[in-house]
């Protein structure tokens, strides 16, 4: 395998070479890796070939199979077959790959006539055909070995035979993979979805009966009856030809970095058979990393190509059981942190060895869900997670953990915006490697945001492992150079009082993406004083209604608490006739949504309303859900709906960094969904209310924490404003309460809005309280416009065709 | 051929923002910028139509409403890998707009 995928691999960089290949199986190159599944009966034979004879002819090269190679003649580059020909040669790479290795067992051997009838090595697809036979005529095999090969073997032929037994002479299954506990659960898992027996400590030390097999015979004196006996107990590089030949081989042919036999020009060694840095490698990735380098080596295409050795991880699929592996199995430093977590009845054990903060081994038995994560984390070092379950389990959280390179180029990413990872990666390749210089090129993650550690992902990885540095990232607004304590401080400092006193005081240039966020901050913090410039504003802020898809907007008018009353239904049922609204909905916040309002009618139709704004287009406090309550509600104990009409007439429009959606449910039933508010209120037994913040349930879901219980309906009303406050003071722009509250920490919130424990509680109320007084409704802003042409009309005022016309 | 229309007066056009003009049965947005220059575009965002004059801009970029996509208002090339805009010649005479196109 690991000879035909070198030449696969020269082709590939089209290396010129005439190519004459030797094996000493009858047949081309086949996954020998599949051979269990041939004894298991699940593969056909024909289905394991990776190349048939036609791949060797159709890409001109000459393949001598069923021939062995008896020497090299490395003085005048020439090789000498068993069949007496001889072939010269430029280069030559040796894949002589291993052989099965029998240990030395009384009756293994007929003297004279090779292996005891009944007993078989599991090597080659002939080992595995003659297996088969005798099998098939038998009742009870014997495999002796509870590695990989055993393992594979038992189960391969469970489906020939009744009586399957393991042998193992160690004290635990695959103890090169596997450390005690897992190799328990492994054993337990084979005996009890399989139905082999295994036996572990168990040394053989003779196969019994003369003609036929009976039984083998182990160290302790057991007898276990048999008449088909598997010797899988290893495999041993073939060296002989080498060493034969003059060539350095210790327990394999040794190997420099190039995959160069030691002191030679001209040989190189592939596979089982190479000995690199001391280690030989049995799995098929790092034979795959060799086959790559020598290729690279060969063809010229990279003549400093080298390989430094393989960290061996594996997922393999054991005896039908999932297994991974990777690195250390027990921890070996005192300091070292074993992370474990057993559970034997289902066959399921799970374990991590960090090291400084690094994964450096890890095992997966009967679960490998984690596989891909942990092979990653330990290949890379990448930092881990505080949370050391988020190690072995998916904790839920964004975006799942997904191995960024077995992601298909053309999958979507960012579903908002549809975003492929080739897009992503294309952009990086253009020369931007700032997670957000990409996401401003391509827009993805600018959505819901939900994919964002996703595409931060495939930046890093398609930057060859990490992000370029983004000082930007902490930066409250991207055209200004500060955080938002340091903006603020600035700010006073100067006493900047308009958006465009920012820029040319802190920012030097202009920059409309930033114009949103620092009028926000602006407003919240100088109240009255703000001088307000209307181009700062986003369009929903200049015409206080909501753009839609086609260039019109929606008008919600406030509905405190979801509590509305016949008259206006009424009045509100009449506008929508008279101005011919083509939708009327209700949102999800208990209020009336008229869409498809025309910017030049919106003072029309508010002041044919003559409601205040819902405010439902702006980055500030949206609306106060409420349930019944206990008026009307069988199990109500608190007064939700009176006190979700208080919350609101006291924080309506509060601007903020974020939107802050708000509700009151009368009872812990949570009707009105409190718990995945920004700030919820749940009624509970003896009158007291209970506060939670941080709650979403849009693009991230999360439940609230507990912020306090508190007795009385005016409390809950302070502890709102007191909260809200502190988050308008020191939540980034767009950052959300679910994003806020844990960053800070419900704790440090607590200690603040609850406690006072920083004496700041008072202050944070006399600023809430300005906000509060400062409130004027925007929609009694009609009768005159406030800057020239504001409910002008920016949609076409001819037909294009792009633009979509609403019926 | 080229013509000068005469658009309206540059007072109508707020400081920092955009106007929709329709000329010669185009969709024109004109922008009036900070430093005082004016700036002329097609007013239908290529990407999904949006009204561009609705959009934030600064003395480089106007950004659309709808999904955030920006342009060059010089240009008219798009920042963010859409489509690019035509842009149009403006002047100021005498307080009134006059386009080319």
């Amino acid at each position: 395998m690991a000879g035909a995928r070198t030449v696969e691999e020269i082709l590939a960089r089209g290396g010129d070479f005439d190519i004459t290949m030797f094996g000493d199986e009858p047949y081309g190159n086949y996954n020998r890796i599949m051979l269990s599944n041939v004894l298991a009966g699940v593969e056909d034979e024909s289905g394991i070939f990776l190349n048939d004879l036609s791949w060797y002819s159709d890409n001109g090269i000459t393949l001598h199979a069923g021939v062995r190679i008896d020497r090299i003649d490395r003085k005048n580059k020439v090789v000498y077959a068993g069949d007496g020909t001889a072939t010269p040669y430029d280069k030559l790479v040796i894949a002589t790959g291993s052989s099965a290795f029998v240990p030395p067992i009384k009756g293994a051997h007929v003297p004279g006539r090779g292996y005891h009838q009944g007993v078989f090595v599991f090597r080659t697809l002939d080992d595995t055909r003659a297996m088969i036979r005798y099998a098939k005529e038998h009742e009870r095999a014997v495999v002796i070995g509870g590695g990989l090969l055993g393992l594979e073997a038992a189960r391969g032929l469970q489906n020939h035979m009744p009586h399957v037994t393991l042998v193992h002479a160690v004290g635990h299954l695959m103890e090169r993979q596997l450390n005690e506990r897992a190799g328990a659960t492994l054993k337990t898992a084979v005996e009890q979805k399989l139905g082999i027996d295994v036996i572990v400590n168990g040394m053989t030390t003779e196969i019994t009966g003369k003609h036929a097999v009976t039984g083998v015979k182990l160290a302790d004196g057991r007898l276990i009856e048999c008449d088909v006996v598997v010797v899988a107990a290893g495999i041993r590089p073939n060296t002989q030809v080498a060493a034969e030949s003059g060539l350095a081989v210790e327990r394999g042919i040794v190997v420099d970095d190039q995959m160069r036999a030691r002191g030679e020009e001209d040989i190189y060694v592939v596979g089982e058979c190479a000995q690199h840095r001391g280690e030989l490698y049995g799995l098929v990735a790092p034979l795959w990393d060799q086959a790559r380098v020598l290729a690279d080596h060969l063809t010229g295409a990279n003549r400093q190509a080298a390989y430094h050795g393989s960290q061996i991880a594996t997922k393999l699929k054991v005896a039908g059981v999932d297994v991974a592996s990777m690195g250390l199995l027990e921890p070996q430093h005192e300091d070292d942190e074993l992370i474990e977590y057993a559970e034997p009845r289902k066959g399921v054990y799970k374990s991590a060895v960090i090291r400084d903060g690094r994964l450096v081994g890890a095992i997966l038995v009967g679960d490998n869900r984690k596989a891909a994560f942990l092979m990653k984390a330990f290949d890379r070092g990448l930092p881990l997670p505080d949370d050391r379950a988020g190690l072995l389990f998916d904790l839920g959280g964004p975006a799942a953990e997904e191995s960024v390179a077995d992601m298909p180029d053309d999958e979507q990413v960012c579903n908002c915006n549809g975003v492929s990872k080739k897009a992503i990666c294309g952009v990086v390749q253009d020369g931007c490697a700032t997670v957000s210089g990409v996401m401003d090129k391509t827009r993805a993650g600018k959505g819901c945001g939900t994919c964002k550690p996703l595409v931060q992902r495939i930046v890093e990885w398609a930057n060859g492992g990490e992000a370029a540095e983004d000082p930007a990232a902490s930066y409250y607004v991207p055209g200004v150079p500060m955080p938002k304590p340091e903006l603020m401080d600035a700010i006073r400092l100067y006493g900047l009082k308009s958006v465009s006193s920012v820029f040319a005081k802190l920012g030097g240039e202009e920059d409309a993406k930033s114009k949103m966020g620092l009028a926000s901050l602006l407003k919240m913090m100088w109240g009255a004083e703000y001088v307000d410039e209307r181009d700062a504003r986003f369009i929903n802020d200049r015409v206080h209604a909501n753009i839609q898809r086609d260039g019109t907007f929606s008008v919600v008018p406030q509905m405190k608490g979801g509590v509305t009353t016949p008259a206006d239904l009424k009045r509100i049922a009449e506008v929508a006739e008279r101005h011919g609204v083509p939708m009327v909905k209700l949102t999800g916040g208990q209020r009336i949504d008229l869409l498809g309002i025309p910017k030049e009618k919106l003072p029309q139709v508010w002041a044919d309303l003559d409601m205040p704004s819902g405010y439902a287009y702006a980055k500030s406090f949206r609306t106060v859900k409420t349930c019944v309550g206990s008026d009307f509600c069988r199990f109500g104990v608190g007064d939700s709906t009176a006190l979700g009409i208080a919350i609101e007439e006291r924080y309506q429009g509060i601007e903020g960094p974020g939107k802050m959606k708000l509700a009151v449910t009368g009872c812990p039933r949570n009707c009105a969904e409190a718990y995945v508010k920004d700030l919820g209120v749940v009624a509970i037994d003896g009158g007291k209310w209970e506060i939670y913040v941080g709650g979403a349930a849009g693009a991230h879901v999360r439940k609230g924490d507990l912020l306090a219980t508190v007795d009385s309906p005016e409390e809950v009303v302070k502890l709102t404003g007191r909260f809200l406050q502190y988050y308008r003071e020191n939540g980034n722009w767009l950052e959300r309460t679910y994003a806020w509250v844990p960053r800070v920490g419900i704790e440090k919130i607590r200690a603040v809005v609850v406690d006072d424990a920083e004496g700041i509680a008072a202050g944070l109320d006399a600023r809430m309280d300005a906000a509060v007084a400062a409130y004027r409704d925007p929609w009694k802003e009609r009768a005159e416009p406030v800057t020239p042409g504001q409910f002008r009309t920016s949609l076409p005022l001819t037909v294009l065709p792009q633009v979509p016309v609403r019926a | 051929m080229k013509t000068l229309h005469m658009i309206g007066s540059i007072h109508d056009i707020p400081l920092g923002e955009g106007r929709t003009y329709a000329v010669d049965g185009e969709m024109i947005a004109v922008f009036r910028l900070r430093d005082g220059s004016i700036r002329a575009l097609s007013a239908v965002c290529p990407h999904k139509g949006g009204p561009l004059a609705d959009g934030q801009v600064d003395l480089k970029q106007v950004v659309c409403p709808l999904h955030l996509y920006a342009w060059d208002l010089a240009t008219g090339c798009s920042l963010s890998g859409q489509d690019a805009v035509s842009v149009y010649p403006v002047r100021v005479d005498d307080d009134q707009l006059i386009l080319e196109m």
